[in-house]
């Protein structure tokens, strides 16, 4: 029991206000902030750990976090839910998609609906970019960015930050290699951002129609071949190929962007020895990696990923509660 | 393999600008020596052709050739094409992906390599679609193709109208730095068109599309190229507009090669005055300044490939009223003849004239051939450039018979063939 008390009192030891009011984007954080979040987050994932014993947590306790998501993603939503639940805080779950957008209400409307019922945290997920932002400006809460279109998804820069963290212990100096659907891809947006803050050296690789033109620009480079672009690298991070951009629209087929973008055992000998494999979920198996990667543990961050979710969204709502502790709204 | 040597030839390698007597030492397939200048050492142990001062130049390339196999065989064989190629002094033929189906796989492109290669014939490769099923909306496997060793990538004589298609396709083709070919011809000003607009197509009462259709598909094009920086050849440029165009892309820096067909070189819209069908072609013909322009760019090295622009339609096809028949003119076995009128009538140096049916689309395309070096593929010809021919399409080896330069009387006859030391024509 001392052993759980310890550990209660090292995550309040730990525990800073967030720098922001609200978690927009990446460039929320800066180099500290990130560093205290990480140290939190971890914390967490030893209380996470602890499931025969876990002690609890009152961090958020009489909270409400009101997780607001209006795309599908069951992934997302439930590590959200269970973080803040971790927190002893009160959730309420709404898949927008089926009530209120159904009867036309708009985004503004839903949102300034919300906040009258004086929630502390709105965790929010849309399919349009900056719909995190517009929200933000219209509620007195704390608005926590879960994926908006294209634009970012910093809970999972974070996340992904953390697991990189755990696996190699210092994230700066490390070669990543963020492979697949750059250009529609949020998860992309955010790590870019906070892997090169972190100072960790970013490399995009995919096909010409998913790479934006410019992305060289964000201080990245950029190959479009995978040998090229492997070579050296510490960490490949794939990312989901949305099947609607394959059948010829961007890329010709499942089969032609697997051969020669789909991370597999060959493919993976090109990046450096121990290089580790990272996934944002859900896999599109055989497009683009092969479950021969995936699911080889000792490669394989994405498992880690899922755990670090859940611990990295814990830190994120703790350290944002603090943060507005006391702030009238 | 045997090794021989073809002596007291006059060669023509125009990658190295050279015409002059010579001899070439054939061994394993490939060039062995190339000796320039008059000699009488005639190396033991080989056996010697005697060219008797005749012209040895790289065998042919043409980079645009349709068949019918598959899906129209009765038009046109992969095994009638080859023949006639080799009668024509065409040692490699890249095949339109224009079949049914059409060439938008690798296995398609492995097919035609492989019927090709087993004729043991001419070298035939494919180019393989841009678009899947040539719909010019959904990109093919462009990167699969490539490594099945297609050459280029077009939708033949479709044009990829939508402008967002041939964006992604071109940026796409990048990523293995493969080139892709577009007609440039506005399809909506096209459509329906038999003849360029004018005097002459008003009084014949055909329709027509006019020339500036293509300056303004191929301005749109070359936008698309500058955009994505991708390798492109601009396929049967035809008009004088279109020409002025390319050349400003080109002083720009642009990365772009064009081809021209034979046809558009030998012949002007008036030859169309008749209503022969043979003349209907796919751009259609052009005024005589046009043609004068096209000929001017071949001496100038603008035009990287001549084609024979192979479009094989059987008499059913053809014997209809001028705007209801098949466009296109088989061209393989007439392509030199046609070829050397530009030297015999227009003074082209008979340099100028091989360099973009050799050399020209060799190294557009990455082929190692199209040139008498050593250690190239022994893809000759040997022709006699002066010979008087009178074209009789009925002896063509084609299956169709549909040549307009049929009942002309032409120079130049093909000799001898050989590919890869091999030889598959004599004469």
């Amino acid at each position: 029991m001392s052993q759980n008390a310890d550990l209660a009192d090292r995550i309040k030891e730990r525990l800073v206000p967030f720098p922001r009011r609200h978690f927009l984007s990446a460039g929320d954080l800066n180099p500290p902030a990130t560093l205290a979040l990480l140290d939190l987050a971890d914390e967490f994932v030893a209380h996470n750990r602890a499931t025969d014993e876990r002690p609890t947590l009152d961090l958020m306790a009489g909270r409400t976090v009101v997780n607001l998501f209006f795309e599908n993603s069951t992934r997302t939503s439930s590590s959200f839910e269970i973080a803040a639940k971790r927190l002893g805080a009160d959730v309420v779950t709404m898949p927008v998609t089926a009530s209120s957008v159904a009867k036309g209400e708009t985004l503004i409307d839903t949102a300034v609906t919300l906040n009258a019922m004086k929630p502390d945290v709105l965790v929010i997920r849309h399919s349009a970019s900056g719909a995190a932002d517009l929200l933000s400006q219209k509620v007195g809460c704390a608005v926590v960015n879960a994926g908006d279109g294209r634009h970012e998804h910093p809970t999972q820069a974070l996340l992904d930050l953390l697991s990189l963290r755990r696996a190699f212990d210092e994230v700066g100096g490390l070669t990543v290699a963020i492979c697949g659907d750059i250009a529609h891809s949020r998860v992309a947006r955010s790590n870019v951002a906070l892997l090169s803050m972190m100072g960790a050296r970013v490399r995009l690789i995919g096909p010409p129609t998913l790479v934006p033109g410019d992305a060289d620009r964000w201080g990245c480079e950029v190959f479009h071949d995978m040998r090229e672009g492997l070579d050296g690298c510490d960490v490949v991070m794939m990312l989901r190929l949305q099947l609607e951009r394959m059948a010829g629209a961007l890329v010709p087929s499942t089969r032609e962007y697997f051969r020669f973008w789909g991370l597999d055992r060959e493919k993976l000998a090109w990046a450096n020895p121990g290089a580790k494999v990272m996934h944002p979920g859900p896999m599109n198996r055989g497009v683009e990696i092969d479950s021969d990667v995936a699911d080889d543990l000792s490669v394989s961050l994405i498992q880690d990923q899922v755990e670090m979710g859940v611990a990295a969204r814990m830190a994120v709502l703790a350290s944002l509660s603090m943060r507005n502790e006391g702030v009238g709204r | 393999m045997t090794a021989f040597a073809i002596v007291n030839a006059r060669l023509l390698d125009p990658s190295s600008d050279h015409d002059g007597p010579g001899s070439v030492l054939v061994q394993d397939g490939r060039i062995a020596e190339v000796v320039r200048g008059t000699t009488h050492e005639r190396p033991a142990g080989l056996q010697i052709i005697d060219a008797h001062g005749a012209c040895l130049s790289p065998g042919l390339i043409d980079i645009r050739v349709k068949t019918g196999e598959p899906g129209a065989e009765p038009k046109e064989t992969l095994k009638s094409a080859s023949l006639s190629a080799a009668a024509g002094g065409v040692t490699t033929i890249v095949i339109q992906p224009d079949t049914d189906p059409a060439v938008d796989d690798p296995a398609m492109v492995d097919f035609i390599h492989r019927r090709g290669a087993a004729l043991n014939l001419v070298n035939v490769y494919a180019a393989g679609a841009a678009t899947q099923g040539r719909d010019g909306q959904r990109m093919a496997e462009i990167g699969l193709m490539h490594e099945a060793g297609a050459l280029y990538f077009t939708d033949g004589d479709r044009v990829i109208a939508n402008t967002r298609t041939l964006l992604r396709v071109m940026s796409y083709a990048g990523a293995f730095n493969a080139l892709i070919a577009c007609r440039p011809a506005d399809p909506w000003l096209s459509e329906g068109a038999v003849a360029t607009s004018g005097e002459l197509s008003t009084r014949l009462g055909l329709s027509g599309a006019p020339a500036i259709a293509e300056r303004i598909q191929l301005e749109r094009d070359l936008a698309l190229v500058e955009q994505t920086g991708a390798r492109f050849l601009v396929d049967q440029i035809s008009t004088e507009g279109a020409l002025a165009c390319l050349a400003r892309a080109r002083a720009k820096g642009l990365e772009v090669a064009a081809s021209v067909s034979i046809n558009h070189l030998c012949f002007n819209e008036l030859d169309i005055g008749d209503y022969r069908t043979f003349y209907r072609l796919d751009p259609p013909l052009r005024a005589e300044s046009d043609r004068q322009a096209l000929i001017e760019a071949i001496r100038d090295g603008l035009i990287e490939a001549i084609t024979s622009a192979h479009a094989p339609a059987p008499a059913e096809d053809k014997r209809r009223p001028f705007a209801e028949a098949a466009p296109g003119a088989v061209g393989l076995e007439t392509l030199l003849p046609a070829a050397l009128t530009l030297h015999h009538q227009d003074g082209l140096d008979l340099l100028d004239i091989l360099r973009p049916l050799t050399s020209g689309p060799a190294t557009l395309l990455g082929l190692d051939s199209g040139v008498l070096e050593p250690g190239a593929p022994a893809d000759l010809m040997l022709f006699d450039p002066d010979a008087p021919v009178v074209i009789d399409a009925s002896t063509l080896r084609s299956k169709s018979k549909n040549s307009p330069f049929d009942g002309r009387r032409l120079q130049g006859r093909v000799l001898s063939t050989w590919v890869g030391g091999r030889r598959v024509f004599e004469s």
